[in-house]
């Protein structure tokens, strides 16, 4: 913990959700959920108004439309949001190099390291430069909100932030924050999830200031030695963990989830091998290979398991990690059905091992010489683990993306730009605005019309890329 | 079933059969460990079996019998029971359907498994030759370093035994480096060849816990269709162990090609100083960075790290004969290359940067080669 609140963390306002209804005027002032629109999709954001009717991140989609059926629900413009935070982040690095971005709509900032404070860092000069930069972001997103939080540790200054959103602002005063944690529950200090909460709960532990009465052997006792320790401290306002800035991207993955379970066991292989193959193409695009393969697997019941593998050595061949990725999917029972599947790879490095059988070609090749990855089922495999070609139009019909995703940029060459209201039928229906016409008017289209395409034509417009699955 | 046994002798034959018991046994009767009291060989004692079908270990120590008898027990409590029990002897007894032993005031019983259930162990081959046992434990040590884990490369898993005469090679790669060593025995026929594929794990645990005797007798089963197995035989704690376990199925690739016939390039290195000093440039980038080994002007310069990351460099002396090269490596498969070697002096044979080095140890810097173990190992390929 340090003497002065040098630690920003901004938080922006229901970032998703904010940036369709910047985009979408006639949507401003009204419900606004993005998330997986289909039938197993989850709420990503909801804006502030379907908040209001009990709609949360995380929750199914289908629950969210039983509690707010007449809001949008809209399948997210992830270029849109990247467009967005780069502008954002562009700004905190204006405060200071040390910049810690903890997802899109989120991060660290270290003011210490920084000249914004000019040297002087009293709550009155802190609180000067975040309400700047708070202008600033609403300025350069074009009307985005961000609530800021600024604190001695990185604990407070995210706690602060979440005091007063949305457009909030808190500066904890140095030598407050303790006051400032007692009466809260214990679920605000980071890491205390349900499982621990509960645990705590049993011994009547409800708030910051009831654990702070445990001795440290207690909560080492109960939480095992690092998060108990952890949790000593922190409840104590104790946290020196240093802002980290950004580093490149640690890890390269492919995820889809499905509009119904995938039962079968050779769908999933398929699924799987699909999707190393993609990871691997995404792996060798950016010059990279991995050590680190890892499969995740949501199933039916909601359940979220991952089985990773860690290599000897990085590599960026597609048989290697089609292999690696169907042993690890056979380690996880999917018997009962998969909603989600990913595949990925970390450990990320600028080299591979070669193979010493390489340079001699298929000749004394212990069996891995074949081009054709199917074909490299592990040794104890069954001959129909393999997909074959009447496999492929039903993966297709599993991980192809609809065409017109509620909510996507698209551009009609006699009405402009705008976005898919709707689709279904054989029929898109799209509402032409922007963020700068204000409200325009509905049209539907047949689904192949030739005037109809993806993304914006008009300067300043974000587009979307092509239908993807990743 | 009776018999007394000394304390020290029972828990190093209880603990080196357990050795091989499976940690998940298909059928519950193989987590026994079969004891077999009375005249074993023609001497009174015991003998103590473990099975899962793919390896055997029985190991034969003396005791005083007083009634014939066998009985099968969880192989790993006992293991846990011997290795903690007081330095007294130990009684056995069994009584009923459990096993009783005693070891000063301490009393144990056991449950028994069904004896007539458990599988009967294949019989040891017609021994082929002997080794020394301690020549044979490092050689095998060095040649299971190249050996696979990965199982759904089976083939890989194994060290090949190539024997001819009175020489045997071990070979033993996992696709990225190769181990290659040779030496000799004694073997029953002079002009014997044979081959045969080892579980490398099987045969690094064996060799390992067969050093102490002085000789190995390796024997080999003639049959060539399928079901071959090989067998070893030596002397541990005061009694006789054997071990059996099948061959792998499958071919070897053919790799002694794979060694290049001329080198460009020939480097020698104190080995303790390059081993300490690939440990330490590989600190600093998380075990995903490869090791650029650098050779010139009579140093070899290490790099590890790159330009966003922390980065590390050392200079050691080297001998170089022939062109510079600068080439980079797998820094663990480096480490266990060179750990491997038993000299003091690493040679290094290069041919290009993008081709296998050979590593191999000399007795100086200036001194003689020995070329009983070579490891080649493949470099890193730089993808940008």
């Amino acid at each position: 913990m340090r003497a002065e609140p040098t630690i920003l963390h901004l938080d922006l306002d229901a970032f998703y959700a904010a940036v369709e209804q910047r985009d979408k005027p006639s949507l401003r002032g009204r419900p606004v959920v993005v998330g997986g629109v289909g039938g197993r999709g989850v709420v990503a954001t909801a804006s502030y108004e379907a908040r209001a009717y009990g709609v949360r991140s995380a929750m199914s989609t289908r629950e969210a439309r039983a509690r707010c059926p007449h809001a949008a629900y809209l399948s997210g413009r992830f270029d849109a949001y990247r467009a967005a935070s780069a502008l954002v982040m562009e700004q905190l690095r204006r405060l200071s190099p040390l910049v810690e971005p903890l997802s899109l709509d989120e991060a660290f900032v270290d003011l210490a390291a920084g000249d914004a404070l000019a040297g002087t860092a009293d709550v009155a000069t802190v609180t000067a430069v975040a309400e700047r930069l708070k202008a600033d972001v609403h300025e350069v997103t074009e009307g985005l909100t961000a609530s800021v939080g600024i604190g001695s540790s990185k604990l407070i200054a995210k706690i602060a932030s979440d005091l007063r959103k949305p457009d909030g602002l808190v500066v904890v005063a140095p030598g407050t924050e303790r006051d400032l944690l007692r009466p809260m529950p214990i679920t605000t200090i980071p890491g205390v999830g349900p499982a621990t909460a509960e645990r705590l709960r049993r011994l009547g532990v409800h708030t910051v200031a009831d654990a702070e009465r445990m001795a440290v052997d207690e909560l080492v006792a109960l939480l095992g030695r690092a998060h108990g320790e952890g949790l000593y401290r922190l409840v104590r306002a104790d946290d020196d963990r240093p802002v980290v800035a950004e580093r490149e991207a640690k890890s390269i993955s492919v995820e889809d989830t499905f509009d119904s379970d995938v039962v079968e066991q050779r769908m999933v292989d398929a699924l799987v091998e699909r999707q190393a193959t993609k990871v691997v193409g995404r792996l060798r695009a950016a010059g990279l290979a991995g050590r680190t393969v890892t499969v995740k697997v949501r199933l039916h019941d909601f359940s979220t398991l991952s089985r990773s593998t860690t290599l000897p050595a990085p590599t960026d061949d597609v048989r290697t990690v089609v292999a690696l990725a169907r042993t690890l999917v056979h380690e996880v029972d999917t018997a009962g059905g998969v909603r989600l599947l990913g595949v990925g790879i970390s450990g990320l490095a600028d080299w591979i091992q070669e193979d010493l059988f390489g340079a001699l070609g298929a000749t004394g090749d212990p069996g891995t010489g074949s081009a054709d990855p199917a074909v490299d089922a592990p040794a104890d495999g069954d001959p129909a683990a393999a997909p074959t070609t009447e496999d492929a139009a039903d993966i297709e019909a599993f991980t192809v993306a609809r065409p017109w995703p509620p909510g996507a940029d698209v551009h009609h060459v006699d009405h402009g730009d705008g976005w898919v209201w709707g689709a279904g039928l054989g029929r898109v229906t799209v509402r032409f605005e922007t963020r700068r016409t204000g409200p325009g008017p509905v049209r539907t289209f047949a689904s192949d019309d030739p005037g109809l395409s993806r993304g914006h034509r008009a300067e300043g417009g974000a587009s979307d890329p092509p239908p993807a699955s990743g | 079933m009776k018999f007394t046994v000394e304390r020290d002798l029972l828990a190093d034959a209880v603990a080196w059969a357990a050795r091989s018991l499976p940690v998940r046994p298909s059928v519950p009767v193989l987590a026994g460990l079969l004891i077999e009291a009375g005249d074993i060989d023609g001497t009174e004692g015991l003998r103590l079996s473990t099975f899962d079908y793919e390896t055997s270990a029985r190991a034969v120590l003396n005791a005083h019998v007083s009634g014939e008898g066998r009985a099968l027990v969880s192989g790993r409590l006992l293991a846990d029971i011997c290795r903690s029990l007081p330095n007294k002897p130990v009684e056995f007894t069994i009584e009923g359907a459990k096993v009783s032993l005693t070891c000063g005031s301490a009393r144990f019983s056991l449950q028994t498994l069904p004896v007539d259930d458990y599988p009967s162990l294949p019989a040891m081959p017609t021994a082929s030759g002997t080794v020394d046992a301690d020549l044979f434990a490092h050689a095998v040590a060095q040649a299971v370093t190249a050996a696979g884990r990965d199982d759904m490369l089976p083939v890989l898993t194994g060290v090949r035994i190539e024997i001819d005469g009175s020489s045997i090679a071990l070979l033993a790669t996992d696709r990225f480096r190769l181990a290659h060593r040779e030496l000799t025995w004694n073997p029953m026929t002079p002009d014997v060849t044979a081959a045969a594929l080892v579980p490398a794990k099987v045969l690094a645990d064996t060799a390992k816990s067969l050093a102490s005797g002085s000789q190995i007798s390796i024997a080999l089963s003639a049959g060539g269709s399928g079901e071959g197995i090989i067998g070893f035989e030596g002397q541990a704690g005061g009694g006789v162990r054997r071990t059996t376990t099948r061959l792998l199925d499958g071919e070897f690739p053919k790799v002694r090609s794979l060694f290049p016939a001329e080198h460009v390039t020939v480097a020698r290195v104190d080995k303790a100083a390059l081993v300490e000093s690939v440990k330490r440039v590989a600190l600093v980038a998380e075990r995903n960075t490869a090791v650029q080994l650098a050779f010139a002007d009579g140093s070899l310069t290490l790099d590890a790290g790159s330009g966003d990351e922390a980065q590390a460099t050392e200079l050691i002396e080297a001998s170089i004969t022939g062109a510079d090269i600068t080439t980079g490596f797998n820094p663990q498969y480096l480490l266990d290359g060179i750990t491997a070697l038993e000299s003091p002096v690493v040679e290094l044979a290069f041919t290009q940067a993008s081709k296998p080095v050979v590593l191999s140890g000399a007795d100086s810097i200036d001194g003689d080669a020995d070329s009983d173990f070579r490891y080649l190992l493949m470099p890193r390929r730089l993808l940008s």
